[in-house]
């Protein structure tokens, strides 16, 4: 589904992703962590061509990200993404946020956009608040509708970048909730988290990243029992710690 | 004091047809120049943050050139290189119309580049990430918030703009100022047009300052 | 486009006179420069006081310094200078009026000086009340806590700070008073665009004219951005942050 090849990346000078390669398969959920500053989400933009990288390559569902050639709407418009600061669009109802991306990317019309709009709020608990604006809701419930936002879009694969560091701690549990759901269900994730319960819960792999290296990539049982390089070792302590 | 025996408010009476003539030209030119210079400007803006480095360039030229002349100077060059570059005389209001709608549009274009900057740089991955385009992303979800956060500075810049359309008076267009000028020399009342004129113009820009102070208390709400 | 350039121009004599069209514009960059910048210190003093009026606690003080502000900013300058002109000499005592009028020397000049700085201490005064209102609450209570009156602790404490941060706005002041120094042609002075007026009039060269009236006063934008970059850099308060280029 995601193919990873040896991708590095410079601001300038300053190099921020070095030779990382990785493969997330169909139905994988796959954790990246690692101290900030370490390229994680970086390397996530990457993925969906947010950002762009100067070498290697990543191939989505058959389509090459860096390729010029590539219609990169298009392919973005199948892979859905959840940011750290939800970024909703502030002057748009709820609804609104949910019907744009429907009708003025996959042409659907309004009534069947708003229908499944509704439909995927009412999933992420939040039927509610269609008609609010996202300024009036909390972060936990932005987050959500920013997830439901991304599932309107019928995505392919979902990817999460750092989605619950900027919540207060009550409410990191509602948006995790539907992450689990979510990868319950088989759909195939890539998420930049520091939440370990989630990754010893539902994640297949988990990456580690420091210096814009990959470090480690292992199974969950093999990352959580014995991590190859110090490093990791280092960091889970402290994550672990309290 | 003498003054204010002499002071004779009835020759506006009669004027105020005249008058009334001169006040829709510069409001004509006030909402005009608003729009194509926030249409411009708008565009100007997206071209100085382009990537595109030559675009940028010229813009910010512009941009930078237009700033830093005295507004008279640019009424001035209009009404002399128009008729050169056309090859036929062209009428002092048509020529203030193009004038402050390509001057504005620096103006304008400072203040959307400013609005665009203040939307977060996630709203533009957001966009992205559900597969907009780069127009897309601007007309949707960029440019309404850079808009509505502007609103006050862009109306501010209006009332501006509105008391700048007094200087056509250097190149004869018959403006509010012009027309109360006129009918102040001929009723022999210089004085009280003056005076009357300045009360207009303060009535009315004072009004509008007042409608975007309540704006900007109502966008912070909202924010 | 049909047009006959001719370079030369600057150094021809006037039609009617002995000087040559430089002489014009030297005379109109004196003046503008005079105007602009007698205007500026004037438009600094009255600015900074309504300014700090505009913060005090002091009712009456501070609607006075708010009427001054609307006032002067709601009229647009070219028709404040016909009032300061053609108006405000009738509302003087016969006498003086009269002096006005007939033996005030370079009455034209004094009258574009008074009303430009006038005009500009009113946004100088916006700047001012924005800079202040900026500083903490903290500062006004540590100046009255050793001891100083209100007025000395803005004389040491909240004007010598707030005047460091309203530097950059105070830059575009700056700039806009050389540019707004031009509607001085309207009564008479004889600065820059009324140079340039005359002399496009008086040799049919436009172009060359204007081009050189442009350049100078790019020249003043110019020299006025720099000078005061010199007076931030000058100024700058080690280990406060002051965003400047």
């Amino acid at each position: 589904m995601i193919e990873i090849n040896n991708v590095s990346k410079w601001y300038g000078q300053f190099q921020v992703l070095t030779d990382c390669s990785t493969q997330i398969t169909k139905g994988d959920v796959v954790v990246v962590c690692g101290p900030s500053g370490s390229g994680k989400s970086t390397l996530i933009k990457c993925v969906n061509g947010l950002e762009a990288f100067q070498q290697g390559n990543i191939v989505v569902n058959g389509t090459s990200v860096g390729d010029p050639k590539t219609n990169l709407p298009k392919l973005r418009s199948r892979v859905g993404m959840v940011f750290q600061h939800f970024e909703l669009f502030p002057h748009m109802s709820i609804t609104e946020n949910l019907v744009i991306g429907q009708t003025k990317v996959l042409g659907r019309s309004k009534e069947e956009a708003q229908e499944r709009g509704l439909k995927l709020l009412d999933r992420v608990g939040l039927k509610s608040q269609a008609d609010k604006f996202p300024g009036q809701l909390s972060g936990g419930q932005q987050q959500r509708v920013a997830i439901a936002r991304a599932l309107a879009m019928d995505p392919i694969c979902m990817l999460f970048d750092e989605p619950t560091s900027a919540l207060d701690p009550e409410m990191i549990n509602e948006v995790l909730d539907v992450m689990v759901e979510l990868a319950n269900e088989g759909m195939t994730m890539m998420v930049v988290t520091h939440e370990m319960g989630f990754a010893r819960k539902v994640a297949d792999r988990v990456i580690f990243m420091d210096h814009g290296h990959i470090v480690e990539d292992a199974t969950k049982e093999e990352f959580f029992g014995t991590p190859r390089s110090e490093r990791a070792q280092q960091f889970l302590s402290k994550i672990l710690s309290h | 004091m003498s003054f204010f025996a002499q002071f004779d408010l009835s020759v506006i009476g009669p004027s105020l047809p005249f008058i009334w003539t001169g006040l829709l030209f510069t409001v004509k030119l006030t909402v005009i120049a608003m729009t194509g210079g926030i249409i411009l400007g708008t565009l100007l803006a997206l071209a100085r943050l382009s990537p595109i480095t030559p675009l940028a360039m010229a813009a910010t030229w512009y941009v930078n050139l237009m700033r830093s002349i005295p507004l008279l100077m640019v009424i001035l060059w209009f009404f002399l290189i128009i008729p050169l570059l056309t090859g036929k005389p062209m009428g002092a209001e048509n020529s203030a119309i193009i004038t402050f709608t390509l001057f504005e549009a620096a103006y304008y274009s400072e203040i959307m580049r400013a609005g665009i900057q203040s939307v977060p740089r996630g709203q533009v991955w957001a966009g992205q990430a559900i597969g907009m385009t780069y127009a897309q992303t601007m007309g949707h979800i960029i440019l309404p918030q850079a808009f509505r956060n502007m609103l006050p500075v862009l109306l501010t810049q209006t009332i501006i703009l509105f008391q700048d359309t007094s200087l056509v008076y250097a190149i004869g267009a018959k403006d509010l100022l012009k027309a109360a000028e006129i009918a102040g020399k001929n009723y022999n009342r210089p004085v009280e047009m003056y005076v009357f004129v300045a009360f207009v113009y303060f009535v009315i820009c004072f009004a509008l300052s007042r409608l975007v102070k309540h704006l900007q208390s109502r966008i912070a709400i909202i924010r | 486009m049909n047009y006959h350039w001719n370079w030369g121009i600057f150094l021809e004599q006037v039609k009617a006179g002995e000087e040559t069209y430089l002489d014009w514009l030297i005379t109109g960059f004196g003046w503008t420069l005079a105007v602009a910048l007698t205007a500026w210190v004037m438009a600094l003093l009255c600015g900074g006081i309504i300014g700090t009026l505009r913060t005090a606690p002091q009712r009456g003080l501070a609607f006075f310094a708010t009427c001054w502000v609307e006032l002067f900013r709601n009229i647009p300058l070219l028709v404040q200078m016909f009032l300061w002109f053609f108006v405000v000499p009738e509302l003087l005592p016969r006498e003086l009026s009269l002096w006005i009028k007939q033996d005030m020397p370079a009455k034209e000049f004094v009258t574009a000086v008074l009303c430009l700085g006038l005009f500009t201490s009113a946004r100088v005064a916006e700047q001012v009340r924005a800079g202040v209102q900026s500083l903490p609450n903290g500062q006004r209570m540590a100046g009255l806590a050793i001891g100083f009156t209100l007025p000395q602790t803005y004389r040491y404490v909240i004007l010598p700070m707030a005047f460091r941060i309203i530097i950059p706005p105070l830059t575009s002041e700056f700039m806009n008073i050389f540019k707004n120094s031009s509607v001085a042609f309207a009564i008479g002075v004889l600065e820059l665009t009324f140079q340039a007026r005359q002399m496009q009039e008086d040799s049919e060269q436009g172009i060359e004219t204007y081009l050189a009236v442009t350049v100078l006063y790019f020249i003043c934008a110019f020299v006025a951005n720099r000078g005061m970059a010199f007076i931030e850099k000058r100024s700058r308060v080690p280990g406060f942050i002051a965003t400047s280029k």
